[in-house]
This record gives structure tokens, sequence and C-alpha cells, in this order.
């Protein structure tokens, strides 16, 4: 290669030289058979290798940051974005009950079978061991009200039910109160040795429970019922196994066994005399009327409603906290609006989009001459300006937010210097001056409004309200725990986020070309106008959309200075994370204002176009 | 090759540091959350300071009480519980347990002995609400007003909070349904011991947003318990709810022209949980301190520093003066006989089922 002269290097070969690029071109070029390495592998291959090694390590260098990044940003985000539709709990808590369900007509008006009730008993009286029922009544509670109680009542008396059944067994034969004779009934004889062999202080290192052979052929639904009750108390609430006596539900498996015709009679195993006497006591048991027994805790369970709503949520998916998030509701008839005086979320994103749009347009009118006077001044004076602007950004923004509420209540600054003003000697002068200017001129719009309606053919006098400070509420002014303070002190608060994307936009404007304007006959205006606002646009741009972006999220200032009228949707969301725990509620409004984020962006591409943004230079 | 080594090292001591981290505790730490400010204090000087000097282990404080459950319930399901003890509601307590997520306490086996000999169920009496929770305090919500707005005619029935006309002014009531929704049903002529049947009903339930809505326009809608003091010293409102500690601290510490209205007081109590999932060294070092911090002496210490009554009977009589000011506590206590004349106890199983519904009805109302 050494011959190739180096000013042979065409085309891509900007570098010319021994660059990697360029040995690999020519080696093509030389077109004589693959070039080899100094180890006699193919250079290309070699080359390859060489890049793909210093592209790994260009990886391995974000690697840290990109793995922050995903960790800690991008995935709970989609964790929580993720609740918005998520609705594993009906079905993982009522399993049965969804599943018996499938067979009720709900079109009858009566409420289901009672195998359903008989399915409900069984999957509440899981759920109130593992403590689930009260959160899946809070969750059925977002769609039909009363539901949070009914199962939480419920759910303090299912564990007697089926205690019927219980005491029957144990009256019959003292053998089945013990939760010892159960385990060796139940439990393969090497799970009963290893047992006796296990050292109780080592609280983790219980043998898990193991199932006799032919028992769940037997027995289907009582060896469903004790698997399930071995593996609570093993597992989850960590207790001796042979300590504990049964659950309730394993009796009246036992009984339902028994009495749907299990045949024990060829049954070798141990406790053969205690089980075949009970198979020929259970006839004579006496038996629960499920359905009546839920309706005696509470008659809702014979409303149809319930268990449409029931049978409504059981899908693992869910369109439900959405629906919730726009006023909107799943009903059983189809999707509708949700009652007027439940309507709130419409009206909060309207006015977190119309406050932010507010708040903007009173940073750009703000922020605009400051961010003017900011590049125009001497440096030094600049330099002071900017130390003035930057303070804000060094305080804390509850400190920021507090000041304001001292500045702006009816005991606060604003209005103490309004009521100080009105009983000095110059209040005291101009306020009849003011007030008699202001009647001067609503009376001669009256006037003409009076004229117009004549000349319209409308007679008579037109209803004129005077001006009186009073009628302003002029004596104290409320400025704070409204629209008003929420518009003010977040104005105040991300001015800077405005003034600096202009600043550093209009310190690049050249001065030479309002003067170049002015010479050849603009006025100032005109010079302005059509010649450096248009230049200023992009920092407009910039800012606007940082200020609207930060404010449409925002949540401590509107929280502390908005009282009902003046907060945002973003209050609503941290209500329903830390207060209601409604978290796939949350997660459906953060959602969607993401999505309206985004679509603004869109909007904005589309109309102002983003190279135009500009943060600087 | 230096900038490789320090590269190396700083990588090597971040990951050395996330394990730290991530076991959450150094050996002797533990992790106690509470409410803050004046309270968190009562408790450092009566509960902590004593404790890490008997134990010598250290304690770090936490002050996420007001978003407890909601904390836990997430803790929970990242299986990474790192506090040791919460001081919570006893509201926010059976939520708790009612989830599985507070641990379940025999108080007998857990909580020492009187010190007049009796056994903690029966010194705690009925104040053992549930099966997880510790109780340390009997607070109550009540209203406190300005003296100097009222007139020659000081209130004396809690009524005075829905009559505009004799009392003009802002008042001040929690951002929530709870209390507010009992007060309503009171003043709109519902007998004391019927409200919770009236409330348990639709009707009911919107008598009391009908007769808080002839206020809705007078009211500021407080969220922190230091709002009512700081809007009534700032004269901004005539009269507001919030924690008879609090309205104590206003009136005898900031000496401001603030008086309680004890009329119709709401009592309520705050004590400990113990999160489930905690390892078996760290649930054992927790029941330590909360057995330490809930004997008799402990619970009459902390009334030395604010005004919320010590939940213990055999507590009562230890009560004595304010550890700074030097005035007797005992009549600052929401349960002084002459305070206690007309009193109403949070109904812990009703709002533990009607909670969800009508919440969600008080907060619509609250934002249209």
């Amino acid at each position: 290669m050494t011959d190739r002269s180096a000013a042979e290097t065409t085309g891509p070969d900007q570098f010319i030289g021994a660059t990697p690029d360029n040995a690999l071109r020519n080696a093509e070029r030389a077109d004589a058979g693959p070039v080899l390495a100094a180890d006699g592998t193919p250079l290309k291959k070699s080359l390859n290798r060489a890049l793909r090694l210093s592209k790994l390590r260009a990886l391995m260098l974000i690697a840290p940051l990109l793995i922050f990044v995903v960790v800690t940003f991008i995935a709970p985000i989609a964790d929580m974005l993720f609740r918005s539709v998520e609705n594993n709990i009906v079905a993982d808590t009522l399993p049965r009950t969804i599943a018996a369900l499938d067979d009720w007509d709900e079109t009858t008006g009566n409420p289901p079978d009672n195998a359903t009730f008989e399915a409900l008993y069984k999957d509440m009286y899981r759920a109130v061991e593992a403590k689930a029922h009260t959160r899946l009544g809070s969750r059925l509670n977002y769609e039909l009200t009363g539901m949070s109680s009914l199962f939480r009542k419920s759910g303090r008396k299912v564990e007697d039910m089926g205690e019927v059944f219980q005491d029957q067994f144990e009256d019959l034969d003292g053998f089945w109160k013990d939760g010892e004779n159960w385990n060796a009934l139940m439990g393969t004889d090497s799970w009963l040795a290893a047992m006796e062999g296990w050292d109780t202080s080592d609280k983790k290192g219980q043998p898990p429970f193991e199932m006799r052979d032919g028992l769940a052929a037997m027995l289907p639904q009582t060896a469903t019922a004790f698997q399930d009750y071995a593996q609570f108390i093993q597992r989850v609430d960590e207790k001796n196994l042979a300590r504990q006596d049964p659950w309730a539900l394993v009796y009246s498996a036992l009984y339902n066994d028994l009495t749907s015709g299990a045949d024990v009679s060829g049954y070798t195993g141990p406790a053969v005399a205690e089980l075949q006497a009970a198979a020929a006591a259970v006839d004579g048991f006496e038996t629960v009327d499920y359905r009546a027994a839920f309706v005696d805790i509470d008659e809702d369970w014979a409303d149809p409603e319930v268990w449409k709503t029931v049978r409504l949520y059981g899908p693992n998916l869910t369109n439900g906290y959405f629906l919730n998030a726009v006023d909107m509701q799943k009903t059983p008839q189809g999707v509708e609006m949700r009652p007027e005086n439940q309507q709130i979320y419409i009206t909060l994103f309207w006015r977190t989009l119309v406050m932010s749009l507010a708040i903007t347009g009173m940073c750009i009118l703000l922020g605009y001459p400051v961010a003017w006077l900011l590049a125009n001044l001497p440096a030094r004076s600049a330099n002071l300006l900017m130390i003035l602007v930057l303070l804000p950004f060094w305080t804390s923004l509850l400190v920021r937010t507090s000041a304001w509420k001292v500045m702006l209540q009816q005991q606060g600054v604003v209005n103490d210097t309004l009521v100080w003003y009105h009983s000095t000697a110059v209040g005291k002068i101009l306020d009849p001056v003011v007030t008699l200017l202001m009647n001067v001129v609503i009376g001669a719009l009256n006037a003409v409004v009076w004229i117009w309606n004549l000349l319209s053919g409308i007679w008579g006098a037109v209803d004129v309200e005077l001006f009186t400070y009073a009628a302003l509420g002029f004596e104290r002014l409320a400025l704070i725990n409204n629209v008003t303070g929420t518009i003010i002190a977040m104005t105040h608060i991300l001015l800077p986020f405005m003034i600096l994307p202009l600043y550093s936009v209009m310190a690049t404007i050249p001065p030479v070309y309002l003067r170049a304007a002015k010479s050849m006959g603009a006025t100032n205006w005109t010079a302005f106008w059509r010649v450096y606002f248009p230049q200023s646009v992009p920092g407009i741009g910039a800012g606007s959309i940082l200020v609207f972006i930060l404010a449409i999220g925002y949540y401590i200032t509107p929280e502390i200075v908005g009282g009902t009228k003046g907060v945002f949707i973003s209050n609503r969301i941290a209500y329903h994370i830390s207060s209601s725990l409604n978290w796939g509620l949350a997660a459906a409004l953060g959602s969607i204002l993401l999505a309206a984020v985004l679509l603004l962006y869109w909007a904005y591409d589309r109309i102002v176009g983003i190279d135009n943004v500009k943060l600087g230079g | 090759m230096k900038l490789t080594k320090t590269l190396l090292a700083s990588t090597a001591l971040t990951v050395a540091g996330a394990s730290a981290f991530a076991d959450g505790h150094m050996a002797n730490e533990m992790t106690i959350v509470s409410w803050g400010g004046a309270y968190s204090k009562s408790q450092q000087l009566a509960y902590h300071d004593p404790y890490m000097e008997k134990t010598g282990v250290s304690i770090i404080n936490d002050e996420s009480s007001a978003e407890a459950v909601s904390k836990l319930r997430a803790m929970n399901e990242a299986g990474n519980v790192t506090w040791d003890v919460v001081d919570v509601v006893a509201a926010d307590a059976l939520r708790l347990c009612d989830e599985g997520l507070a641990m379940e306490i025999d108080a007998d086996e857990v909580l020492a002995n009187g010190d007049d000999g009796s056994t903690a169920t029966e010194d705690f009496g009925e104040l053992l609400v549930g099966d997880c929770f510790i109780p340390q305090i009997v607070y109550s919500t009540t209203f406190g007003y300005r003296t100097d707005m009222v007139g020659d005619t000081p209130p004396t029935d809690v009524c005075a909070v829905f009559d505009t006309e004799t009392y003009p002014g802002k008042r001040a009531l929690e951002k929530r349904s709870i209390n507010n929704m009992e007060w309503a049903l009171i003043c709109d002529g519902v007998a004391k011991d019927e409200v919770y049947d009236v409330l348990e009903t639709e009707e009911g339930q919107q008598q009391a947003l009908d007769k808080l809505a002839t206020i809705k326009d007078d009211v500021i809608w407080w969220s922190a318990g230091a709002d009512t003091p700081q809007l009534l010293a700032d004269g901004e409102i005539v009269m507001g709810s919030t924690y008879n500690g609090r309205l104590f601290s206003v009136i005898e510490e900031q000496n401001q022209p603030v008086a309680m209205l004890w009329d119709a007081q709401i009592f309520d109590l705050d004590g400990w949980i113990i999160p489930t999932g905690l390892s078996p060294e760290r649930q054992a070092r927790a029941l330590d301190y909360v057995r330490f911090a809930t004997d008799t002496q402990r619970l009459a210490d902390q009334a030395k520093y604010i005004s919320y009554g010590p939940a213990r009977k055999s507590s009562a009589p230890l009560v004595g003066q304010h550890a700074e000011l030097g005035i007797e506590m005992a009549p600052h206590m929401p349960t002084d006989p002459e305070n206690a004349k007309n009193t109403f106890l949070y109904n812990y199983e009703f709002w533990a089922d009607y909670r969800d519904d009508i919440e969600a009805k008080f907060q619509a109302w609250l934002a249209q």
C-alpha cells in the first residue's frame, strides 16, 4: 500500500492518511484478495473487531447514565402509567366468584344462584385471611358507592359463616378438633417425619406441606382448601403448622366432598374410621344457605347492581380509570357520564390549561421588558439586574410561596398598604376624585348604550351600577386562596424561566439593526415591531414552552395559595396518590396530562417549529 | 492510567455506598417516622433521647406520617420496608392493619405493665383499637377563636362556626370530610348519638354537605396542622379547627389573643405501628423501643412538652408542669373534666366503612 500516494484518496476519504476507513477502502480498491493483518486474519475483519471494541467502550462509558435513567426514571414512570389500566385485583381476589358469574343471566333482575354465593364464601374466606378484601372493596367503591363498606362488613362476619360445619364435625368426633390429626390425615409420611425433625427455632426452615397421594382425587375440595390453608400458615403467617387448627373453610369443603359422593369406602390411609364415620353422618348435617347468610350480613348482596359491577370489573385490564378521569363511568348499561355532583376532572383539566396559559402570558408581559433591559443596559447595571433575576432561584420554593401568603392575605402587606392609603390625606382627597371620574366614565358608556338602544328601537332606562370602592370589595381584597393567588405566585416563581431564554436570545441581536431601521425613517415602534421583535420570537418560544410545561404540572404552590378554586389537576393526582390511595385514577390522570403536554408540544412544533426555539446563541 | 484508577475507585465507592444503602440500616440504627414540628420534638425529648442513651441505638427521624399509608404500601410492594416504627393516627393504623401492612400486637405481651401494677390491656383500656395499634396520646380536634374579633359575646357553642351573622369573618376547616360532617349535622339539629346513623344514609350525607354549603364561601380549607394557628395569629380568620396542642402553643407559648372553644371537641388517638416485613432483628428492636416509649413514665414525660393527654390511665397522675413555661399541664389536656363537658369520640368503625364513599363526595363538593 505504500505505493499509493495519499493524494489518491478520493470521495468520502476526507481525511488523508492512515485512518482505519481509508485503509479499508484502499484495501477494497486494491482488489487483490483480502488484505491480511499481521496475525493473518483478513484486515476488514480485524478492523471491524477493533471498531466494535471502541463502540463497546463508548457504550460502557455512557452505560452508568443509561442504566440510571432507565432504572430510576423510565421504569417507574412506565410502571406507574401501567397502573391506569391494570385491574388484577378483582380476578386475583375473587377467582371462583368471577368464574361462577359466567353462567349468571343478569337480565333476569335476580341475584346469582347459590353456587355463586358459595364461591363468594370460598373467595372471601381466603381474602379475609390474606387481608385482601378491604383493598378490593375500596377498588370496587370507585365504581359503585357502598362497595367498600359492603366488603368490610362481610369480611368481619364471613369467618363465622361456615362454622356450622366445623361445629358439627367436631361434635361428631373430637378427632376433627385437632390440627395434628388433620396434618396426619392430609400430609405425606415423609413430610410428617420432616416436621418431627424440624428445629422450631429456625423459623424459616419449616418443611413445606406435602399432600398425601390419592387425597386430591378422593376429596378434591378438601385437598385444595387444606393446601391453601397450609401454605398460608407456613409462608405468610410463618407459624408452626403443627400448632394450628384448620380454617372453617376446610370443614365446609370436607362436607361438600362427602355429600357430593366422595367414595371413602376404598380408603385405607390414616383416620379411616373417622372419615368413614363422618361420611355416614354428613347426610344428617345441618347445612348453610350461603345466599341467605350473605344477604343477612348486608342486603346489598341481593342487589343485582353489585353483582353486575363485580362481573364488569372482573377482567385483568380496565378502561374504568381513564373513564373516571374524564368524568365518565362504565356501567352495566354502557359508558355514561357520572352524576353531575361528581364531575370534576374535565373542569380541572380545563382550569389547569387556562391558568397555565394565563401564567405563561403574564410571564411574557413581565419578562420581556426585563430581558430587554438585561440585554441592553451597560454591563455593570445588567449584572446587578441579573443577580436580582437569579435571586429567586437560590431561595427555597416553599419560602417564596409562603412569602406570597404573607403579602397577599387579607391582613397581609398588600391589603394593609391599600387600607393605609385610603386613610392617608392623599387617599382621602383622591378617593372621591377617582370615584367621580369612574362614574363619569360609566355614565358616558351608559349614555352610549342608551342612545344605541334608542336607535335600535328599544326605549327604556339602562341599569346603571355606580362605582364605589366598597363594590370592588376594596376594604380588603381577596388575593389569596383563589385563582388570583395562584396566578400571582406562580408568575413570580416561573418568571426566571421566561427571562433567561429571552435574555440569551436578545443578547445576540445586534443593536445596529434598530439604529439602521431608525436611520431609514422607521418610528421607534415600527423599528421595534418590525425589526427587533421578530428576532426575539425564538426566545419567547423557548421561554413559553418552559414556563407552560412547568406550570401545567405544578403542585406545591397552588396547594398553598390556591384554596379550592385555584388548584390544578396535579393537586388532585397528589390527593389520589397519598390520601385516597386510588393509584389507578392518579395514573390515568397523569397519563392524560402527559399526553396533553406531548400533544401541545407537537402542535407547537407544527405551528412555530421547534427549530425556531433557542435557549441561547 | 491515573484517570482509569480514579474511575475505578469512584465506581467501587459508589457500589459500596449503594449496597450499604440497599441494606438500609447500619447495625445500630432505626428509623422512626413521625409528624415533625413540636410533636416530633416532644417525642425526641421524652422518648428518643433517653432510649438512645440507654441502648446506644441511634434513631433517625423521618417526618412522613402524613403520607404513611401510601408510602408503606409502596414500600411493601417494592419489598423493601425502610421504616422501623411509624407514628400514625388510629384511623390510619386500622387501615394499615386491615391491609396487612402493620404487625399485629398482643398488648399484654408487647407492652409494659403500668406503674400501678395494672396490665397493659387494663391501663390503655378501650384506647387499644384494632389489632395493630399501640396508643400513645389522646388529642382532640377542636376550635380556637380570636378573642378580639368576637365582640362581647365569645362563642361557647360549636355552632358558632356556622353562625356567620353573629361572628362574621373567615373560618378555617380541615380539607377532608371527617369531623366536619359530624359538626355540620350536630349544628343542623341532629342529636349527638344519632349522628352516625344519619351519616350512614345518602340523605344524611347530603344534609351535612348542605349545612357546610351555608358557610362554604367563608371557609379557608387547611391541610397542614400549622395552617390554622398561622391564620389565627395573623387575624385572617375569626375561628378555626385544629389539633388542641397547636392551639396551646399559639395561646401559651406565643401569647396570641386566641382562646379555646372546647365544645364538641372530637377525641382521636395517635400512636405507633410496626410495619410488617421487617427482619427478625429489626422487629425485635422496634418492639423493644415501643415497649420503652409507651411505659407509664415516658408517656407522662411527653406531656411536659406538648398538651396531649397520655394514653395510659396510670400516666395521668404523673403529668406535671410544662418543661419551659412552668405552667400546670393538666388543665390544658383535652381530657380535663372542665374541657371535656361535651365531647365526641371519633367512630373508627364507621369511618373505616364509609370513608371511601363520604370522602369522594366531599372532595367533589369542594372542587365545584
